[in-house]
């Protein structure tokens, strides 16, 4: 990894250039990695526990959410995979949305519609992404051309992973956006796998960011696992962006230190002595380290830190087990606008049923024919 | 009103909503200066410039992918794929994508776009340029299909196609591109979606059809009368999903005998849907089993493919099979 980026060495010492944030914001950073962390130590027992179905975590990518989210405005974009709900509890999903969308129940904006870890806040512009690999990149650069055709500066964000990179997305994605010159950034998480298939399986080229010059712009590549040299890129590509400069794709090399989700077993494909190494490399040890010796934290703090963090997750946690049931409704609507006849009588037809087995509550009844 | 044919509508259409609604763009294949490969977006980048009307890079996966990400951010994309047969590689954008996405963000986000698409045979284009895909995405909840046979009703559905709040597949026939021609009213008017048309009243027998076959059909419901008397109600669908099932059976009710008529292959075709319709809802009103004319379970042929569109000597065969029955 010679040539990414990096300010801060494993050791936690200064080998580059510090972005000019002040204590409060390094501090800031450091936390919500930390709440990161912490979100999926819960998320994970919860789903041990049967009572929500699925986890992706993005234990040891911390760096990489933190960092690339905190140059984004409240109302940029940030255009999501499956691992970057911590980004968007960072620039402010509310922690009962995250949850309520963990657990798919009437509290979730979605209304339960999708599976776990598919997390959307309108307010902070981040739509969820739909599990098939790199849709979404397309999405940013169309919804990139409307910010830009309005003559606004509003910047996308355009999150995938290294498996991305070999999608039809990824090419139709970074090709409009270089030929249109969108205010798009591309974040390409590179964690070294794609489920089981390693990230050197991806692709013949000497690396993802490599693709970039191929699509007329810049491709970067950054240490994932530092979250000063994650931000300072970011900063830089998104301010390039606003400029009106075009895009540019930065590669967040990192490593995701469990499995794919709660139901792989990575042992299976990869071996402990690689989970190891990365393990010296870790994103929160490593700035933990940076902030202690520059005095913004004291030793001892990341543990009450955390205390602090998971007495908030459980006490939300509390709140969504007690959510209402969803409304059979919900079965049928948002397919279109208005709910259209067939599906009216088709719910109809359901809830005749439904009700007969006294599986229906109030408000579930029938729509008009 | 002005006389035009079916392409000359659907540009007068565009140009009635660029005018109006300014967010409104057109873009796809050679659709700028060119104007399109049938001309239906001729002259629109001249008269409204490029930023409204432009050519992209070509992909269809890219077409689709970025018109989603316009709707969802302000704008009102109208995206052409240029022929029916090419929208395959963006099946995944329309059908998981821009279909699903009202229904799994709870109705935070949308996607109020149109893909216009020339579809159908009759040209002698071969199996990539005649495709009839529409039962792959009338079977797609989110999505609504439309399909035109007139000028009017072409102008008219496109404008509420693409003032319309949820994504539509606009397919326009392009064997009738040229080959009929129609008053069409000025300015703006909308043909509600989810709407028929009788084509013509007759008791004797219904024939469902839409798009190049309407005007099959008519041509056989007029021999039909002139050489055996018998009166086809002739019902153009115009949309496809979601239906009209009420003016569907109602129609089927009228006559209590079915022809069921399009291009596109017969198994699990549109016209299984409309059979099965009729036997859940109206079987007992029924004097005679359901007929299909259709193309064949093939891919599209070129050399004879005036033997694979139903023409009308075999949609009349089967108004007689059903009204001797």
């Amino acid at each position: 990894m010679a040539s990414a980026l990096q300010i801060l060495a494993p050791d936690g010492s200064v080998v580059g250039e510090p972005p000019g944030l002040s204590d409060e914001e390094l501090r800031g950073l450091f936390v919500h990695m930390l709440q990161i962390r912490c979100m999926d130590g819960r998320m994970l027992k919860l789903q041990r526990a049967g009572r929500i179905g699925f986890v992706g975590t993005a234990t040891g990518l911390e760096a990489t959410l933190v960092g690339a989210a905190a140059p984004l405005r409240r109302e940029d974009w940030l255009w999501s995979g499956l691992r970057e709900g911590g980004a968007a509890v960072m620039r402010g999903l509310p922690l009962a949305e995250y949850v309520a969308q963990m657990y798919c129940n009437a509290n979730d904006t979605a209304k339960g519609r999708q599976m776990c870890n598919h997390f959307q806040h309108k307010g902070t512009n981040y739509p969820s992404w739909s599990s098939v690999i790199g849709t979404q990149i397309t999405h940013g650069v169309g919804a990139a051309f409307a910010s830009m055709r309005r003559g606004e500066d509003t910047v996308h964000a355009i999150h995938f992973g290294d498996g991305a990179t070999s999608s039809n997305g990824f090419h139709s994605g970074l090709n409009f956006a270089g030929v249109w010159k969108v205010p798009a950034v591309f974040v390409c998480t590179d964690n070294g796998w794609a489920i089981s298939v390693a990230s050197s399986a991806q692709t013949a080229a000497s690396s993802f960011a490599a693709k970039a010059p191929a699509y007329g712009f810049p491709g970067i590549e950054v240490d994932g696992n530092d979250v000063l040299a994650c931000q300072s890129a970011m900063s830089d590509a998104i301010e390039r962006a606003r400029r009106g400069e075009g895009p540019t794709m930065v590669v967040l090399k990192t490593y995701r230190m469990l499995g794919h989700s709660s139901s792989d077993d990575p042992t299976k494909y990869r071996a402990d002595e690689e989970v190891e190494a990365w393990a010296k490399r870790d994103p929160i040890a490593r700035y933990e380290r940076f902030l202690t010796d520059r005095g913004v934290i004291s030793k001892g703090e990341r543990a009450d830190l955390e205390a602090q963090l998971l007495v908030e997750i459980d006490a939300v946690i509390h709140e969504q087990e007690a959510a209402p049931p969803m409304a059979l409704k919900t079965l049928v609507e948002d397919v279109y606008a208005e709910v259209p006849y067939h599906l009216r009588r088709e719910y109809n037809d359901f809830i005749a049923v439904a009700e007969k087995l006294g599986h229906a509550q109030p408000g579930d009844g029938a729509f008009p024919l | 009103m002005a006389n035009l044919t079916l392409i000359q509508a659907v540009n007068d259409g565009l140009r009635t909503v660029m005018k109006a609604d300014d967010s409104v763009v057109v873009f796809g294949e050679d659709v700028g200066p060119k104007g399109g490969v049938f001309l239906a977006t001729e002259g629109l980048t001249a008269d409204f410039g490029e930023s409204r009307c432009f050519d992209t890079p070509l992909s269809e996966d890219g077409i689709i992918g970025t018109a989603v990400g316009m709707a969802m951010n302000g704008l009102r994309p109208v995206a052409e794929i240029q022929f029916q047969d090419f929208i395959f590689p963006a099946f995944d954008q329309i059908v998981s994508e821009a279909a699903k996405l009202r229904y799994r963000s709870g109705g935070q986000y949308t996607a109020p776009m149109v893909i216009r698409t020339p579809y159908g045979g009759g040209i002698r284009g071969g199996l990539y340029h005649s495709q009839s895909g529409e039962a792959y995405f009338a079977h797609t909840a989110g999505l609504k299909v439309v399909i035109p046979s007139t000028p009017h009703d072409a102008k008219g559905l496109l404008i509420a196609s693409i003032q319309d709040p949820d994504p539509v597949l606009f397919m326009e026939p392009k064997a009738l591109y040229r080959s009929v021609k129609g008053e069409v009213p000025e300015g703006e008017y909308t043909v509600d979606l989810s709407t028929l048309r009788t084509v013509r009243e007759g008791g004797d027998v219904t024939i469902y059809c839409y798009g190049a076959m309407v005007p099959v059909v008519e041509r056989a419901a007029a021999q039909a009368a002139e050489q055996r008397g018998i009166d086809c109600l002739v019902v153009d669908l115009r949309t496809l999903m979601p239906l009209d099932e009420e003016g569907v059976l109602e129609a089927a009710k009228q006559t209590g005998r079915v022809v069921v008529v399009h291009e596109a292959p017969r198994f699990c075709g549109y016209g299984a849907e409309i059979s099965a319709l009729i036997a859940e809802h109206c079987i007992e009103y029924m004097e005679a089993p359901v007929r299909r004319v259709t193309g064949f379970d093939t891919p599209f042929p070129n050399t004879l493919e005036h033997h694979y569109l139903p023409d009308d000597r075999r949609v009349l065969d089967a108004i007689e099979s059903v009204y001797d029955f």
